[in-house]
């Protein structure tokens, strides 16, 4: 028996959207109010894991063909490479820079590396979590 | 820039140190060879410690080289060169003259390899060199080319070097490794037949016994070199009358006994040398006869200027020898096996010179006088028949093998009238067991009455309380010497005469080859050698060697002792008849009181006692460790959790720590208390659950309770992880959920979950204790005010975050790292499991 269940698929279109907007306003707000790479790579894999309950797997892989191990070892190299990346300009490891800089169209805006390390963060919880849910789904 | 210079610095200094250490080794290295004592080049001892280290090296490259030659020709080289190097010394040591050299090994810790050549030494020296070579002529004779020789040579150097670094270290540290060095390779040489299983148990047993007694001696090593300052000996002999009152002084007199006892086969420790018996009949020649069960006689000898003089050394090194002197020669009557007979009166001689050396401690009992003058006597004695018993017995052992070698078995029962058959091995035998039994006209003669004028002398001393128990030692040497005398004629006339039984034994009796005789000939011409020059021996060996043992004897009085083979019709000598006679009436009687030694059953002997408690320890750590070990995981949790408790509730309790105080907290709003009933209610609950789905929710209530609070608490970052972090987990709890089994009632005993109940209240009650303790202990100002300067700092208003990733970054870093690993150990672990097959040989 094969349940046609379209008003879930149909609300999950929208509802994706959401909840995608959402994890990337975290992650961004993350350095002045609540959020961070960690909450916004949580938020963003509870999509994905959405995507996966509602839809089958083999559509939503062809549909975001990423390796997801890939995405958390890219993360994990970001926010180590970040740590590296300060002795490039001779400061202890993981020292963070930030500045505040007049861009076109945005104004001024504060810019800073911890951005490249959340950005890790988030890579790495979001591969990890979808991971670990595909391979023990998959298994069944 | 500034670490690099100083870096610089330290590496330029280091590489003078270097340098100056260089310098100076060199210069010593050049004193090793510089010219003393009209002419001679005397090098330094040391180098005669690491020659046989070398050649066993050596000899393992030479069996290839060389196939037609008996490898033997070649190793025998070493001993005869050492020998004849020791034997240049002696008339330097007989004038007085002793010889040190240092080399620094660990001078920090006055650890260093230095040798010392005096006359204590060299007596050991030369015995370890020239029977060593005797039985390598031997051993060539023995062995045939069938044998792992190299092997064989190999550790028969090793256990030459270690013995001579034994007897030349100046150093106790050093000593103890040269004595562990001995030990090893004597294990080695008693398996040298590790096909056999008697060889592995007799080499085990060896090793236990000597390696236990030589590890408490290395703690009384440590003691001494603790209450003295100092691992030389000579410096320990000089400064140790400062501290016989040092508590230390009897523990590390006691572990160093015990050390000599094992390794000299002293009673009750003697167990290892009849089960030795195993090795190839050279080696216990060698080893079980001459060399290494003198190692702890040596031992005993070097320490009495140390510890002679106390009482309880006195007693103990005479009590031990010379029931060891009897129990050996009364359980050496009893065997059947030839070489078993011979280990255990080695047990026996061996206990009759320690006992000469405890008697002869005496002397040091008062410092020097006039009166003392004659103890010293009995240790004179004692190395004279050190140096008889290494002739005779290594002659014995080897005429020992050539039976073996020639008929096939050792058998005294299937032995007898060989004489006709085997004259000049019978000739050998005759002369090494009479010596034993103590007659004229051999060695063993004159020490003998020696030992007997010494055990005379002892019994009149009015010191260490002798007037009432001194009249005891002469009766128990006077018994074991009949015992000897008894065994020594079985010998004789069991093997050699009576009849002859050609169809008991593998081979028909021939005489032996010349080459297997050359060693036990020259022996026993050195037995009837010594009889009749023994005085040359006690002027050039024995007096010099005295000089060490009673350094300041030697200064006030001549030590030496006029040997004399008669010397009137004294008590003595009529001990001796006395001995004869009794001896040779009981040997006739033997069938009739052999009966006697049933009567003490196998079942009592200490070897049945070694092998029980040598069970005993091993079923019983075996129930031990079954008992805790259980597998259980449950059990394991247990043991944890009491841990916690016992540590932590006690620490409680002990300190005091148990005052809170309420006062200071916040007021609780009727919203916390309204959460935090539905999470008590909700974990309550899932205990009783009884399906897995409300156990799953139910720990969703939890989580999302503890959500909640990280929102009153004003915590927005917690906050939302914490409710994305529950609803990931309960998801993947829901994942989990189909693979996992029927959820099972837990069907326990009571008993079992009233101790989890009584544990698990404890471990949460100590918990809010420490909890509620810790809020009352506040030692320091929170560093939290830093944190909050963010924005200035980081231009991050929010703190947390800013925490997280900027100021604390490298946590957040690692923990990223952890999560990753986490993900690859879930993938690992499913994708790649074992397939069918596998995984039975994953268990194996």
């Amino acid at each position: 028996m094969k349940i046609n269940n379209v008003i879930l698929k149909t609300v999950t279109k929208v509802v994706i959207y959401i909840i995608l907007t959402l994890a990337v306003y975290l992650f961004l707000a993350g350095h002045n109010s609540p959020g961070g790479g960690f909450i916004g790579g949580l938020v963003l894999s509870t999509a994905f894991v959405l995507l996966f309950i509602v839809y089958d797997i083999e559509t939503i892989q062809k549909a975001l063909p990423f390796d997801f191990k890939k995405v958390a070892a890219l993360g994990a190299f970001l926010a180590v490479g970040t740590g590296f990346g300060s002795f490039v300009f001779d400061v202890p490891f993981l020292t963070q820079a930030f500045g505040y800089f007049n861009l076109p169209f945005f104004g001024e805006v504060e810019l800073t590396t911890v951005t490249i390390f959340e950005l890790g963060v988030a890579l790495v919880v979001v591969g990890v979590v979808v991971t670990i849910i595909l391979s023990i789904s998959e298994d069944v | 820039m500034q670490s690099l210079n100083s870096c610089r610095v330290k590496i330029v200094y280091l590489f003078n140190c270097e340098i100056k250490s260089y310098l100076l080794q060199l210069d010593n290295f050049a004193k090793y060879f510089t010219i003393r004592n009209g002419g001679l080049i005397l090098v330094s001892v040391n180098l005669l410690i690491i020659i046989p280290f070398i050649a066993a090296a050596l000899i393992l490259f030479l069996q290839k080289r060389v196939s037609r030659i008996h490898i033997g020709w070649f190793v025998l080289l070493i001993p005869i060169i050492l020998f004849i190097f020791l034997v240049r010394y002696i008339p330097n040591i007989a004038n007085g003259a002793t010889y040190l050299h240092t080399i620094n090994w660990i001078p920090s810790y006055g650890i260093n390899f230095s040798s010392y050549l005096d006359g204590l030494s060299l007596i050991f020296g030369l015995i370890i060199t020239g029977i060593g070579a005797l039985v390598i002529v031997y051993s060539i004779y023995y062995l045939n080319e069938n044998e792992s020789l190299k092997h064989f040579y190999c550790y028969l150097m090793l256990f030459m070097g270690a013995m001579l670094g034994v007897i030349f270290s100046d150093n106790i540290m050093v000593l103890y490794v040269f004595w562990e060095l001995t030990s090893i390779s004597s294990f080695l040489l008693i398996a040298f037949w590790f096909q056999r299983k008697r060889s592995r148990e007799g080499a085990q047993k060896a090793l236990l016994i000597t390696v236990s007694g030589g590890f408490s001696m290395l703690a009384g090593f440590i003691m001494i070199g603790n209450i003295t300052g100092s691992f030389s000996f000579r410096e320990i002999i000089a400064i140790i009358p400062d501290f016989y009152d040092h508590t230390l002084f009897i523990p590390a007199m006691l572990l160093i006994l015990l050390g000599a006892f094992t390794k000299s086969a002293q009673f009750p420790f003697h167990i290892w040398l009849p089960s030795a018996m195993e090795a190839p009949t050279p080696v216990s020649a060698y080893l079980h006869s001459a060399t290494m069960v003198n190692a702890g006689l040596y031992l005993v000898a070097r320490f009495t200027p140390v510890f002679g003089g106390e009482g309880l050394w006195f007693w103990l090194v005479t009590v031990v020898g010379l029931v060891t002197m009897f129990w050996g020669s009364f359980t050496a009557v009893r065997q059947t096996d030839l070489k078993a007979l011979l280990a255990y009166s080695t047990i026996s001689q061996l206990g009759m010179i320690m006992s000469m050396f405890g008697m002869g401690s005496a002397a040091l009992n008062n410092g020097y006088s006039a009166d003392s003058v004659v103890y010293t006597q009995a240790t004179f004695a004692a190395l004279f028949h050190l140096i008889n018993h290494a002739t005779f017995k290594s002659a014995l052992f080897m005429v020992v093998g050539i039976i073996d070698h020639g008929v096939g078995t050792r058998d005294i029962r299937r032995l007898g009238g060989l004489a006709t058959y085997m004259p000049i091995t019978f000739t050998i035998a005759m002369i090494g067991s009479f010596s034993m039994a103590g007659l004229p006209p051999f060695n063993g003669f004159l020490s003998k009455e020696m030992f007997f004028t010494s055990v005379l002398n002892i019994r009149e001393a009015n010191i260490f309380s002798l007037e009432a128990w001194g009249t005891l030692l002469p009766v128990l040497a006077w018994v074991a010497s009949v015992f000897t005398f008894i065994y020594c004629m079985i010998v004789v006339f069991k093997t050699f005469l009576g009849k002859y039984q050609e169809e008991r034994l593998e081979h028909p009796a021939h005489e032996a080859p010349v080459g297997m005789l050359i060693a036990p000939i020259i022996l026993a011409v050195l037995v009837i050698a010594i009889f009749f020059f023994p005085n040359v021996l006690g002027d050039y060996l024995i007096v010099p060697a005295m000089a060490s043992i009673f350094p300041a004897f030697a200064a006030e009085a001549d030590l030496g002792v006029t040997i004399s083979a008669w010397h009137g019709f004294t008590p003595e000598l009529i001990m001796t008849i006395g001995v004869v006679v009794v001896g040779t009436l009981l040997f006739i009687s033997l069938k009739y009181w052999k009966r006697i030694y049933a009567l003490l059953p196998e079942s009592w002997s200490f070897d049945s006692l070694y092998n029980a408690v040598l069970e005993t320890v091993e079923t019983s750590s075996n129930k031990i460790t079954n008992f805790y070990m259980t597998g259980y995981l449950r059990d394991y949790l247990v043991y944890i959790y009491l841990f916690f408790i016992i540590v932590v509730g006690g620490t409680l309790i002990y300190t005091g720590a148990l005052n809170f105080d309420i006062a200071g907290n916040a007021p609780i709003d009727a919203i916390d208390w309204f959460i935090a009933i539905t999470m008590v209610v909700g974990s309550i609950a899932i205990i009783f659950a009884k399906s897995r789905l409300t156990a799953i929710l139910l720990n969703g209530v939890i989580g999302y309770g503890v959500a909640l609070f990280f929102v009153l608490l004003r915590a927005p970052d917690l906050a939302l992880t914490q409710t994305v972090v529950e609803t990931v987990t309960t998801v993947l709890f829901l994942v989990a959920y189909y693979f996992l089994p029927d959820w099972q009632k837990e069907n326990s005993s009571r008993k079992t979950k009233s101790v989890n109940l009584l544990i698990s209240v404890l471990v949460g009650a100590i918990f809010v204790v420490v909890a509620l303790a810790v809020q009352n202990e506040k030692l320091f100002e929170s560093i939290s005010g830093f944190f909050e300067n963010s924005y200035e700092l980081v231009g991050a208003k929010n703190i947390v975050n800013a925490i997280l990733s900027d100021f604390r970054g490298f946590d957040t870093m690692l923990e990223v790292v952890v999560l990753l690993i986490a993900g690859i150990g879930v993938f690992t672990l499913i994708k790649l499991k074992a397939r069918k097959g596998e995984e039975e040989l994953e268990n194996k």
